[in-house]
This record gives C-alpha cells, structure tokens and sequence, in this order.
C-alpha cells in the first residue's frame, strides 16, 4: 500500500512537468496580447505598450520564460497577474471560497438528489417513479447550463422578481438578513449547477443498483427473510455506491475550477470567472496558475480515488 | 466656410454676452469643428467655460444609500497609473480625481483645480509653450493629509519613470512639471502644444498621494500597499476591492465640494455579459447604473420596456469605417506583405475607390444593425453629435458606382466580375467577429455584387484581429487584405493623436513591427503637410481649420469609408440622475450624482 502510494507520487512528478510544458507552450503560441487595449487607443504612443511587455518579460523566448516560470514556481512564488499587478496566490485565494461554497453546496444538492431517487428508481425499475425520474434525469442531462441558466433568470428575476441574479459576494447588513441574502442569491446557481450533475448521477446510481440488486447475494439476503429496507441500504446501496464514490471522488477538482459559463451568467466570483477574465485579457500568469492547480488537483484525486477504491472494495489489492 | 476674421468677431459676441456660448458652439459644430476645440477656442479668446446644464439638488451630503454600479468588465486594478482599459480608469475614479475633467461638451471642468486655465487669467501661454494650474485650496486626501502641488509634481515624476511601468507615461514623459507655490504648478511643454490640457486632466490625469507612493516610485511600484487599498481626494473612500468582482466605497465626509456626495455607499460589480447588465439595470432593477452597453438596440428598446431604466445615449468620436488598402496584400516583399514598396492592382484607382464608397449602405447599417447606437455619417472626426462638416456627403447608389466602373474601362467577365487587364475585382474583406460586423459585411457584399465585384468575407476572432501579435498574420494592423473594417476610438477631445494614423510617418511596417498607426498605408504630402502646420499652429481658429481640412481630404480621397459613429451608452435606472461625458470617464462626476428618493 505504502509503496504503491510512494511509485504513484513519483509518476505524477513526470506528468505534471509534462502537463506544465504544455499549457505553458500553448498559451505562448496562443495569439493575445495583455496590453492590446492600450495598442488600440490612438491617444497612447505605440511604444507604451512595447515597454510594458519587455518589461514583464513577454517578448522573452518561450523557453526562457517557462524556466523563469518553473525556477518562480518551485520558490513558491507563482508570479504576478498582468493585468492587476497582484500576486496570482492572492487572486486565487480571494475567489476560492465563493467557489467552494456555490460549487461545493450544488455537488452536496446533486448527491442529494442522485442518490434517493436513483436507489428508488433502480430498485424498482420501469415502474412509473422510474420512468418519470429517468426521463428528467434525461432532460436535466441534456439541457446546458447556460440554457437552464437563463431560463431561470427569466423565470424567477424577470418574471416572479422572486431572487437577484448578480450574485455579490459583500453584502451589507447583519444577522439572519445577511445569511437570508447569501442564501437567495445563491438559490439558483446552485439549482442550474446542481440539478444538471444530479440528473448526470442518478442515471448513473440507478445503473448501478439495478447491476447490484440482480446479484445473487441479494437474492440470498431476501431469501434469508431479512426487512427489504435492510436488504436495500445494507446489501444494495452499500455495493452499489463503490464506484458513484470513485465517479464523485473524480468531479472534487470541478469544486475547484468552478464552472465557468454557469459563474459568468450569474456573477459569480469564482475561479471559473477569474480564469475567463484571464483568458480574454490574455493574463498568462493567472491562466497558467489555474490550470496547473487544476491539473495537479485532477491528478491527486485520481489517486485518492483509486486508494478509495481498494479501502471500498478489499478485492482490490495493490501491488 | 467662415473665414478667421468672422470667427474672431463671432468669438467677441460670445465674451460680451451677444451671442450665446450654446448658439456659438451649435455653429462651430455645424462648421465641422469639434466641441473640444470650440470651447478651446472660447478659452484662448478668454470666455470663461460655462458650467454643463446640470442641476444638483440634494441639500446635504450622504442619505442616498448605496449607488449600485454594473461594470460587465470589472476593475482589476485601481492604481490610475497603471490602467490598461476603461473598466481601470472609471475603478480608480471612483477615488482618485484629475485637476480638471471633460463634459459633455468637450469643455474643461475644474476638479482639483480652483480655474481652468486660460490666456486671459495669465495661465495660459499664447503661444502654448506652458501651462499654470492653480489647485482647489483645503482639498485632503480620504486620510487627512493636504493635497498641494508636491502631489502633482509627484505623479508627473512617477509616471514618467520607465521603470514604474506606468501606463500614463505617454501623456507624461514629455512634459516638465514644476512647483510655483504649494498651490499652483507650471507645466512646460518642450514644444508649443496645442492641446495642453492632457497631463493631470481626465481618465490619464487622476493624481495620487505622495506620501504613499513616494516610495514605490520606479522598479518597486508594484509593492505599494496603496496599489490595492487607495487613498484618494474623490467623493468616496476606499473599503474593499476584489479584482475584476468588486469594488466598494463608503461616503467621504470631508470632501472638497458641499453637500456632496449624495449616496452613503458605493459598490461597483464586474463580471458577466452586456447584455444580462443591461437587464439587472432596465428590467429587474437590480442595479442602479451599467457602463458600455454593447447591446443591439433593437434588445435594447424591448429591456426598456421592463420600465425600471432607460438607455443614456451619449457622443464620443468613436467611429466604425472601411479601410481600403493601398497597398498589394498578395505579394510578399522581404517577408511583409501590404508592403509600402507595391501598389494595390486596382484599390488604388479612383474610380473603384469612388465605386466602393457608393457601394455601402450606411443609411441601412444604422437603420438595421446599429439603431441608436451608430449613426451614419460621411465624416471620419464627428465627435458630438452635431459634429458633421458641412464639406462632405455620401450616398448610397448601385446605378451611379456601375456607370463610374464602366467609364473606368472595368468591364464585366463571362463570371459576372468585372476586370481589366487581367485584373479581376476580387476583394478580400475583413473584420472582427461580431455580429453587427457580420451584418454590415453582408450588406456591402450584396451591394458589391450587384455592381460586379467580388467580395469574399472573412471574420478574424477579435482577440486575435486587435492583438500587437507579431506573429499572427490576421492582426488589424498587418492588414493583409483589400479591405478592413473595425471601429478607431477617440479616447480625448482633441483630434491630435486621431488623425495621426493617416500620416506617412506612421505607416504600419515590418520595421516597426507594426505599431505604426497608419494602417491603410495612404501617403499623402499635402496630408502631412497640414498635420504639421496643425503641430505648430497655436492659434485654436487656425489650428480647427487645419483638422477640416485634414477631414475632408482624407473623405474625397476615399482613404476610409465612414461607416457609423457610434456613440457611448450606458443604462440607467430611471432614478438616477447623472451626466455623462463621452471625453472622460462614465463616472467623471460621480460627485454630483443623485438619485430621487
């Protein structure tokens, strides 16, 4: 156990070298330009901008701005953001908790709604609960979230002029009318994001249970004359959750990297809208930073899901 | 056109109050003058610049509440200095303020400064070589400290500095910025400049304190605490700043101006799209203002409707225009193509020139695509509204471009196209992708092809076609195709640095790695001439008759088609009352907003 945590530690040094050459070459063959704002304006000598980018390193060879990048990244240092001089950490750390509450509470909502009605509908499959549930799981799955996002807008803003859709992350007042506040801009964000990974997982824990309920196990587990709830949450829910575990413990990173279309439609600010506004302003730093976060988080829940897998399922032995 | 002698005796009647300052400049306009250099022109023949029609009635500061403020691109930094967009500039104002700020007539408004500075007061040179700004006196900075004429000083040596990396360094490294007393200051200008009022004026001339940046002048300007948590003189103080989310402000009790300002907060919320802010603003009222509406009008009107805002359309000299290439975008020279050592095979035949400015429909490009927010116009300078020369027309007229190709010994192929020589009419005709753009390609497509030239559209991504990208052969300024369109802004009142892209000086090249900023690669000596002469004219009636000149000879030698200007919009709620300036920041007199109770 221990050592095959210690050899897959070792190969994620190659990969994340790897993923980091090549974001950072495609983002320098990427065209852009941070300052195209100031070559457009006729008031500003065309030699400003020039400064500025020889200045911040940007007319550098590719190569010698990756070593200076990596040489920066292993000090800890993650550079700064070009178009707000800020360090990149600081950037990063302010979205992040918006991220992990609005991300986080819509992967706690989808789980809530995958895992009841996807055991319902797999234990009793093709009866009316199940048909019904399957097809707007199917119609959730299908429908983007910028779709459903609007129409939510249009719906409960524009219509009912039940909840705000900018969502602010300072809110004046204080006390249960604070918390109020937070909630109800948060409301439909969290219901486009939510609903659309629930409809994803019910799909998939229903197909699960309805494998696992057909093993003969259960049929010896009901055989026995056991309660049929306990044949359900003891014998069928708990094998049929090892691999929704694996499909979840997978999606954490998302909680990181925000979503991005569903962030800009609603303001938020996350790290879905920090690394949009980085890439239409060309902010290499920041994009950069991002990705490889995101990109190490990917690889790291990988192996968490893959350790969690064995600890699951002691079938499963590593070697 | 009248003649300098008339305009003089115009200019007394406006002194001696004969004449009105609104009627005079309604005139000038007509004339093809710009507002900004008719109020100049009153300045230098000593009228006093009249304060804009706007009533403040709020009797004492504070009791408005929060002014929530919708910037669908947020602030991502509010050091003034180091602004790289609009979205920087109007974050930064929010607290920082300039000597002086631009209304909607193009006239000079004293912030920071107790007068404007003129001939007659002794401020001003006559022959423009210097500059004396007296500053407000008992103005204090949001932490107490005076602001006196160390702090301008200051900002003209930090921004100055190369290794500060200032933003603004263009509007400052050429000037000389010296103390006369703690109150006033003298800028000397290294040659006679006409538009003076650059430096310490406007969205490049907001001032920051001293005693906060004095130490972080030059290679350790990034380090400044003061950066991210600013200490202005402006109506509201620093609270918080999230970049590119959030910027908040609470009232500042102590400001320069009385009963100002009206509203006890202020937050301003970045993110998201154009047209959901025109929304939060118009139909849910969730917002109080929202800046750039880059919204088809049509979308617009029907936001209107929700009844909680409306649309402020404002000018500016922003202009959307054709480029025809007078140079062969086909043949490679020494690795550039668009080479100013070849010709254009037929763009630079007058009568296909001539052709091609009958051929585009501007009249059905406002009506059908841009609306109220473009407007068709024959004038490349149109700057407010009433900015057309009387000089120029255009028109739109398949019969009469076919009659001039014909005449011009082009005549129609067995394909339809027409050619000569072997030459056929095919052009290649680019611009940003954007769907009005598209619209407007369209539309002088068809008409092209009506009249038996060719026309192939292409649409370049705009972060790609407005990039300084070496690289990247699709870039506006490499300009390898026939014709080009996209949209010049006019950033400051003053035609100067605008027409510099028609000047031979400037022609984009691979020598200069395309930062010229003459993209059509037109050179003209009696253009050049004029733009020179206009560099030392100091007299303002001389020097606006040169820039009419420079007008209309770039309009009669079709160097650009005009298309639409387009003026700023902004939407706001319906109980908000504002004044917007399309020569300064949308916020340039955030003091004096109000809003109803």
């Amino acid at each position: 156990m221990l050592h095959y945590l210690v050899r897959r530690l070792l190969l994620a040094v190659p990969s994340i070298l790897g993923i980091s050459i090549v974001l950072f070459t495609v983002l320098a063959l990427a065209p852009g330009d941070p300052f195209s704002d100031l070559a457009s304006d006729p008031s500003i000598p065309p030699s400003v901008a020039a400064g500025l980018r020889a200045k911040f390193g940007i007319d550098d060879p590719v190569f010698l701005r990756y070593f200076h990048w990596l040489l920066a990244m292993l000090h800890g240092d993650w550079g700064f953001s070009f178009a707000s001089r800020i360090n990149v950490s600081t950037l990063i750390l302010q979205r992040l908790p918006t991220t992990l509450a609005v991300i986080g509470a819509s992967q706690i909502l989808a789980l809530a709604i995958a895992i009841p009605v996807g055991v319902y509908a797999g234990v009793r499959p093709y009866s009316v609960f199940d048909q019904i549930a399957s097809s707007l799981a199917l119609v959730g799955f299908s429908l983007p979230t910028f779709f459903t996002g609007l129409v939510f807008i249009l719906l409960f803003s524009v219509t009912l002029h039940w909840l705000p859709f900018v969502y602010r992350t300072d809110i004046g007042g204080s006390g249960p009318s604070l918390y109020w506040a937070y909630v109800r801009q948060a409301i439909m964000p969290i219901a486009v994001l939510g609903l659309f990974q629930g409809a994803a997982w019910t799909r998939f824990v229903r197909a699960s249970v309805l494998d696992v309920a057909r093993l003969d196990y259960v049929t010896t587990a009901r055989a026995k004359g056991l309660a049929e709830r306990v044949v359900i949450t003891k014998h069928i829910v708990r094998n049929a959750l090892i691999p929704v575990v694996t499909l979840v413990a997978l999606s954490m990173p998302i909680v990181f990297g925000g979503a991005i279309i569903t962030e800009q439609i609603f303001r938020v600010p996350g790290i879905g809208s920090l690394l949009i506004s980085a890439i239409l302003a060309n902010d290499t730093p920041v994009i950069m930073a991002v990705t490889f976060v995101f990109a190490c988080l990917v690889i790291l829940f990988n192996l968490i899901a893959d350790l969690l897998y064995g600890w699951l399922d002691p079938r499963i032995s590593y070697r | 056109m009248m003649n300098e002698r008339q305009l003089r005796q115009r200019i007394d009647e406006v002194r001696t109050g004969k004449r009105s300052r609104r009627d005079f400049l309604r005139e000038m306009m007509a004339l093809g003058l710009s507002a900004p250099f008719v109020a100049q022109m009153l300045a230098h023949g000593g009228v006093a610049m009249a304060a804009p029609e706007f009533k403040y009635t709020p009797t004492k500061a504070g009791g408005g509440g929060t002014l929530k403020l919708l910037w669908w691109q947020g602030p991502t930094l509010l050091n003034p200095h180091f602004a790289v967009g609009t979205k920087d500039q109007d974050g930064s104002r929010m607290f920082f303020e300039p000597l002086a700020g631009w209304d909607p007539d193009g006239n000079l408004t004293p912030i920071l400064a107790a007068e404007v500075p003129s001939v007659e007061n002794g401020t001003l040179d006559k022959n423009v070589g210097w500059v004396v700004w007296k500053l407000k006196q008992g103005v204090k900075w949001h932490d107490g400290k005076p602001f006196t004429a160390d702090d301008c000083v200051f900002n003209w040596e930090y921004a100055a500095d190369p290794a500060t990396a200032a933003t603004t360094i263009g509007t400052y490294k050429d000037v000389k910025v010296s103390k006369v007393d703690d109150h006033t200051i003298k800028i000397d200008f290294k040659q006679p400049t006409p538009f003076w009022a650059d430096a310490f004026v406007g969205p490049r001339g907001m001032i920051v304190p001293k005693h906060l940046f004095e130490q972080y002048k030059g290679a350790s300007s990034r380090e400044a605490p003061a950066n991210l948590s600013p200490v202005g003189t402006g109506p509201y103080q620093f609270v918080d700043f999230k970049p590119g989310d959030l910027v908040r402000g609470k009232i500042n009790p102590d400001y320069h101006l009385p009963n100002r300002p009206y509203f006890d907060a202020i937050e301003m919320k970045g993110g998201g799209d154009a047209v959901s802010a025109a929304r939060a603003v118009l139909q849910t009222g969730e917002y109080d203002f929202a800046w750039n509406m880059q919204v088809e009008d049509e979308l617009l009107k029907r936001l209107e409707e929700g009844g909680k805002g409306q649309v402020n359309i404002f000018a500016s000299g922003n202009i959307e225009h054709i480029q025809l290439n007078t140079t062969d975008p086909n043949k490679d020279v020494d690795g550039e193509r668009s080479s100013t050592k070849t010709t254009h095979p037929f763009l630079t035949d007058p009568a296909v020139r001539e052709a091609f400015n009958l051929l585009v429909d501007r009249l059905s490009v406002e009506k059908y695509i841009y609306g109220r927010t473009g407007v068709a116009t024959a004038n490349f300078i149109n700057n407010p509204k009433q900015f057309a020369s009387k000089n120029t027309s255009y028109e739109f007229n398949i019969e009469k471009a076919i009659g001039l190709l014909d005449k011009a010994g082009w005549k129609p192929g067995g394909d339809g196209i027409r050619e000569k020589d072997g030459i056929k009419l095919k052009v290649v005709y680019q611009s940003s992708i954007n769907a009005p753009r598209q619209k407007t390609q369209q539309i002088v497509k068809q008409a092209c092809q009506k009249a038996g030239i060719d026309v192939e559209i292409k649409a370049v991504p705009a972060s790609v076609y407005f990039s300084s990208d070496v690289g990247n052969p699709d870039t506006y300024t490499k300009f390898y195709a026939d014709v080009q369109m996209y949209t010049t802004t006019m950033t400051q009142p003053d035609p100067r640095d605008f027409m510099r892209q028609f000047l031979s000086s400037e022609v984009a090249t691979k020598e200069n790695k395309w930062q010229g900023r003459n993209i059509t690669r037109w050179r003209n000596a009696d253009f050049d001439k004029l733009y020179d002469e206009s560099e030392h004219e100091t007299d303002p009636v001389k020097r606006a008759a040169l820039f009419i000149k420079m007008n209309d000879l770039v309009i009669k030698n079709i160097v650009v088609i005009p298309v639409v200007y387009r003026p700023s919009v902004a939407a706001v709620s319906k109980k908000l009352h504002v004044l917007l300036s399309g020569w300064d920041s949308y916020i340039w007199n955030l003091q004096d907003w109000y809003a109803d109770a």
